[in-house]
Parts: C-alpha cells; sequence; structure tokens
C-alpha cells in the first residue's frame, strides 16, 4: 500500500474548477439578496395600491364635502343631499385610543416589571401565559364579555361614583356628566385597553430580559433599590423597545373594529362627557358599508382614509418623539 | 396523451351537467335569509334543486344582481320604477315581517303600553324624554309608568328594519320627515346604535326604562315587552299575524308600479302600522335564461308550499290575490 499524493486524492473527486464554484456561490447570494428585496419591496407596492383604491373609493365624496368633511360633524347619509362629516368618528376614535393607552401604557409596564425584576420564579409562567391568553382572544369576545358583563357593571356601580365625585367641578364634573350608560366611549376605552396590555407586556417583558445583568448588578452593588434600577438602568436601557411596543398597542387601538362596535354606542354625536356614547371610524365603516351605496359609500372609504392619514401621523409623530429623545440621551 | 384527453372529456361532461342543474344564485336582505333558507331545503328534498343565497344585505344585493353576478337579488326597500326600467329589472314582494316597538319598564308586560306614531316619532326625537310624559300618559291611563329618562335604542348598522321604522315615523310625523328622514341609516337625533335585531333585543332586554324596536320574530322569541300602536285608522292595534296580514292584504298592490310599496301606515281597523316587506330583483331579459326559470319555479314553489314555513318563523305569507297577480307580471315580463 502506497500513500495516495493530494494531487491523487482531488482527482478521486472528481474535476475541481475554482472559478465554477465561486461562480455558483455569487448566483446563490444574488438570487438571495433579490428574493429579499423583491419581499420588502411588494410591501410598498401592497400598501400604495390600498392607497390608490382608497383615494379612488374616496374621490366622489372628497369632491363633495372638501375640507369641510374634516370639520363637520353631522353624519346624515339619508339627507337629501346628503351631509356627512367626519369630526365625530374622529373625536371618538383620538379620545377612545388615549384613554386606552393612559390605562393600559401603566398597567402593562407594571405588569412587565414585576415579571421581570420582582415576580418570584414560580408566578412567572403562569402570569405570562394569562397574558399571552389575553393576546388570543378574538375581538368579538371582547365586545361581548363588555356588552354583557363590563357594560352592565360600569353603568350601575362605576359610572354613578365617579359622576357624584366630580359632580360640580369644572370641567372634570363635565367629562364625567351622566347618564350613566352601558355603551359608552369610556366603555370601549376600557375595553381597548385591556386588548392592547398584551402588546405592551409582551414586547416590555422581551427587552427587559435583554438589559445586561451586569449593569443591573452594578448598580445593586452601588446601593440602588430596585426601583431606581428599574428607573434609571432598565427603562433608559430599552426604551427605544418599549415604545415600540407601545406603538403597536396603540395601532391596535386606533383600528380595533367588533369589540368597539359592540360597547360604544354607535352615535354620530359629539359629547363633553366620556360617558355618552360615540363611535370611531372603524366602527362606523363597519356598521354602515354592506348596505351603503354611492356618496355614502364614498364618504365610508373616505373615512377610512382618513384613518390611514391618522395612524401614519400618529406613528410617524412618535418617530419624531424617539429620535428628539435618543439625541437627548446622546446616542 | 391520452390521459390528458380523457380528464378534459371529463371535466367537459362535469361542467355541461353541472350547466344543466345550475344552482340558483342569490345575495341580498339579511332579513329573507331564515325563511328563503328552509324554502330552500325544501325546494332541494323535493326538487333536488339547489339555491345558493348570500346574506349580504340589501344595498350590496342590489349591486350584484345589477352586476349580473347573481340571478336574483333581494332588497327591503323596493326599487323605483324607473330604476327598475333603467337596469332591466322585474321586482315582486316575497315575504312579510312586522316591525315592533320594545320596551323594557319594570311592572310593564307585553301588550300593556299603547303609543301612537307621533308620540313614537317623538319620543325617538328626545321631545318627549321621560315615560310619565302626559303625551304617553294620555294613551295610557291605566297604567302607572316611572318618572324615569327613557333610554333610546336603534340600530348602528345600516338595515332594512330601521328603513321601513323610520318611513313609519316620517310619514306619521312632519318633524320627522323634515329633520330626520327616512333611510336605512339616518341621522339619529338621539340614543345609542346597537348591532341587528340581536343587539337591540340585548340591549333593550338589559337596560331598564329603554325603547328600541326590532323584527317582530324577535320579539317574540326573546319573549321581549312590545308596545300597541294606534294605526291609521285611528285604531289601537297590538302585533298579532292576523294585523299584519291586514296591513298587506288592504295595501293597493294593484296600482303600484313594479310593486313600489311600502307597508308601512296602510288603512284598515285592523292593520298594524309597521310592516315590511321584502322585494325579489330579477333581469328581465337575462342573459342566462336557464337560471331565471329555475329561481322562477323556485319562487313559485315558495308561493305554494312555502307560506306555512314562514308562519312558523314569524314571517307573513304573502295574501292569495297578490300572489296571483305576482305570476301574471312573471309570465308577462320575464322572458323565457
Amino acid at each position: 500500500m502506497t500513500v495516495q499524493s493530494d494531487s491523487q486524492v482531488l482527482e478521486a473527486a472528481g474535476p475541481y474548477d475554482r472559478a465554477k464554484a465561486l461562480s455558483a456561490f455569487r448566483l446563490g447570494d444574488l438570487t438571495f439578496y433579490w428574493i429579499t428585496r423583491v419581499s420588502a419591496i411588494s410591501v410598498l407596492l401592497i400598501l400604495g395600491g390600498i392607497i390608490i383604491s382608497l383615494i379612488i373609493g374616496a374621490w366622489p365624496a372628497a369632491k363633495a364635502f372638501g375640507f369641510s368633511f374634516l370639520l363637520t360633524e353631522r353624519w346624515a347619509p339619508s339627507a337629501d343631499p346628503p351631509v356627512l362629516g367626519a369630526l365625530t368618528p374622529m373625536y371618538g376614535t383620538l379620545v377612545t385610543s388615549l384613554i386606552a393607552m393612559l390605562i393600559a401604557i401603566p398597567v402593562g409596564l407594571g405588569i412587565a416589571i414585576f415579571l421581570t425584576e420582582l415576580c418570584p420564579q414560580w408566578l412567572r409562567r403562569p402570569i405570562g401565559i394569562a397574558i399571552e391568553l389575553l393576546a388570543g382572544i378574538p375581538s368579538i369576545i371582547y365586545g361581548m364579555w363588555g356588552f354583557f358583563v363590563l357594560g352592565p357593571f360600569l353603568a350601575n356601580t362605576f359610572q354613578p361614583f365617579m359622576i357624584k365625585i366630580f359632580d360640580g367641578i369644572p370641567v372634570l364634573g363635565a367629562i364625567f356628566a351622566g347618564p350613566p350608560s352601558y355603551l359608552s366611549l369610556f366603555n370601549a376605552a376600557l375595553i381597548l385597553a385591556i386588548m392592547v396590555l398584551p402588546f405592551i407586556t409582551a414586547i416590555s417583558v422581551d427587552v427587559f430580559k435583554t438589559v445586561p445583568p451586569v449593569l443591573k448588578e452594578a448598580a445593586y452593588g452601588v446601593g440602588c433599590t430596585t426601583w431606581e434600577v428599574v428607573r434609571s438602568v432598565v427603562i433608559p436601557y430599552t426604551r427605544v423597545g418599549v415604545i415600540g411596543g407601545v406603538m403597536l398597542a396603540l395601532g391596535r387601538a386606533l383600528g380595533e373594529t367588533m369589540a368597539v362596535t359592540f360597547i360604544i354606542g354607535n352615535s354620530f354625536r359629539i359629547s363633553s362627557s366620556i360617558f355618552a356614547p360615540g363611535t370611531t371610524i372603524s366602527a362606523a365603516i363597519a356598521s354602515e358599508f354592506a348596505e351603503s351605496d354611492g356618496l355614502h359609500q364614498s364618504g365610508l372609504i373616505l373615512l377610512g382614509l382618513l384613518l390611514f392619514v391618522l395612524t401614519f401621523f400618529v406613528l410617524a409623530a412618535a418617530r419624531l418623539m424617539l429620535l428628539r429623545l435618543e439625541k437627548k440621551a446622546g446616542k | 396523451m391520452n390521459f390528458i384527453k380523457t380528464i378534459v372529456a371529463a371535466g367537459l361532461v362535469a361542467a355541461s351537467s353541472s350547466a344543466y342543474a345550475a344552482d340558483i344564485t342569490g345575495a341580498g336582505s339579511s332579513f329573507i335569509f331564515p325563511v328563503l333558507s328552509k324554502w330552500a331545503d325544501a325546494y332541494k328534498k323535493d326538487t333536488g334543486g339547489v339555491v345558493n343565497y348570500q346574506s349580504i344585505g340589501s344595498g350590496a344585493g342590489i349591486k350584484q344582481v345589477q352586476a349580473k353576478t347573481v340571478t336574483f337579488g333581494a332588497t327591503d326597500a323596493p326599487l323605483k320604477s324607473d330604476q327598475l326600467d333603467k337596469d332591466g329589472l322585474a321586482q315582486w314582494p316575497m315575504i312579510m315581517g312586522a316591525i315592533v316597538p320594545v320596551v323594557n319598564i319594570d311592572g310593564v308586560k307585553p301588550g300593556d303600553i299603547m303609543l301612537d306614531g307621533q308620540t313614537l316619532a317623538d319620543i325617538f326625537q328626545a321631545k318627549i324624554t321621560k315615560w310619565d310624559d302626559p303625551a304617553i300618559k294620555k294613551l295610557n291611563p291605566k297604567v302607572t309608568l316611572p318618572s324615569a329618562a327613557i333610554s333610546i335604542v336603534h340600530r348602528s348598522d345600516a338595515s332594512g328594519t330601521s328603513f321601513n321604522f323610520t318611513d313609519y315615523l316620517a310619514k306619521v310625523s312632519a318633524d320627522w320627515k323634515s329633520k330626520v328622514g327616512s333611510g336605512t341609516a339616518v341621522e339619529w337625533p338621539a340614543g345609542v346604535g346597537a348591532k341587528g335585531n340581536e343587539g337591540v333585543s340585548a340591549n333593550v332586554g338589559q337596560t331598564k326604562n329603554s325603547i328600541g324596536y326590532v323584527e317582530y320574530a324577535y320579539a317574540k322569541q326573546n319573549k321581549l315587552t312590545y308596545t300597541g300602536l294606534v294605526n291609521k285608522a285611528g285604531k289601537a292595534v297590538q302585533p298579532t299575524n292576523e294585523g299584519f296580514q291586514a296591513a298587506a292584504s288592504n295595501a293597493d298592490w294593484a296600482h303600484a308600479p313594479g310593486y313600489y310599496l311600502i307597508l308601512t301606515d296602510q288603512p284598515g281597523d285592523k292593520s298594524w302600522p309597521i310592516v315590511a316587506s321584502t322585494f325579489i330583483l330579477i333581469h328581465k331579459d337575462a342573459t342566462d335564461k336557464a337560471a331565471v326559470q329555475d329561481a322562477l319555479k323556485f319562487f313559485k314553489f315558495s308561493f305554494d308550499k312555502g307560506a306555512k314555513m314562514a308562519e312558523d318563523l314569524d314571517y307573513i305569507p304573502m295574501p292569495e290575490p297578490v300572489i296571483k297577480q305576482i305570476e301574471k307580471t312573471w309570465s308577462a315580463d320575464i322572458k323565457s
């Protein structure tokens, strides 16, 4: 037995062409590059397509009502000629989302901080799973629960209490004015808060876990309390991620339809009280679209376009805020 | 090659045989859906013909039949005859239902309270805001009514029920007509909106001192407290099958071009004032004439054998003379 030489081994493995092998790799790289690029661009195309078809559908209403569409409180599709205005649903969308975020952000962050920093190990999984389940419940179930359980509780217990407390106080008295109602902006906002909670919590938990233990240990080492560690180390370190979660939740709150339709009262009137019924853009579209035609339908599509623009501006404002925060932090 | 030929041939046979026994397709009103599916079921057992109906709302049903994507459309709001002519459509009433005001007041049972059209319009306009308002008291001298604020519940979704209810209010109240008008979706002056008959039923059922309006079938099946109404003849009537039938029989179908007739506020001592009918739309000169003929067979079957099924579901069948007239319209207007 003689030892085979290197060239013999190569020959046994077949003819070897270095240039050919390299070009095969290059082809693979190029294919990969284009597949990913096309996927990414297709999102833009789909979005553009949606915007264009919304604009085409909304054109007749935009032409008929012009800028006054944004400032008109009336919604009278059966009037002759129809009078359509977006002020009421826009107001409802913003107010319900705002209240929902006011409730959901502190509660969601609170849960996340408890879960990552304070929670005993055995309790983490049950709470974590409960949060995930909350995200998995279909919105119609939230709506029905809000209608049959939450609504009566709020109307019979919570709202009369609030109305009594704030009665006679300027501004606050008007915000918490009666009569109590099963269906109201506030009830819808509360349901929205519960619905968006998992988005804020789950994302916050994930980003809180990315804080390097050495940072926290160092802070504890110089004598920080848990609260100080959370406030000065964890939150600043994960700010971008947390705000991302909040934005995702806000997006859901702005666009949520089914649950809101069930519990907001669907009335096109602006009232100073948050215990009065109202409507949101998506609830209005969902309620009326099936039976609408002509200018009415075009008006509903214009509402849809407005929601699109509204969401865009809210998210853009959030990005801007984020940029300023980062600048301040000196990154 | 032979294999492919076989498949193509099989496909052709399948296509031609399915064209022979084509499914009848329809779309529109959700009001007619429960009874239509019952008829379709009986029709299938009897003849083997399949009716495929999509309950997508009246407005969408009109659009689908105009676009010729379905053989027939069903709508709760009839089209005017010039609109029918423009699209080459025939229209006739197929089935009727009634709409009743429902209330939730402690101690008040179904039929205890009597309202008239003007009072009903004033309540829904929030001009009357308490149950012990003199106008309501005058109609109900024997009933003790609470001095409680009235909660108003209306439909939030655009619907045929709302169309007929507001049409009635517009007929009996000049103020309602000028300020609110009638339509599937109107500018409600007051109250909260609930989705669907089931939403209004549930909402009125839960809210004390509330008033709403639903199809009679919903009120009956959910045991809601309906009210009586004073009709056009000035008589106090309760929602009964007899009263619904009377409204339909007293309606002047013979002089309504394209059967354009809304059955609210009809004359007659016994007539219930808010009766609604669902109309069928079909192309007079369709490209697929076989499909139209199949559909007409189905509708004839429903008229002949479907009355009992409709009554079981608390619908009101069309009166016999009206059916005769409709069948004449079929043979005169629809090309086969």
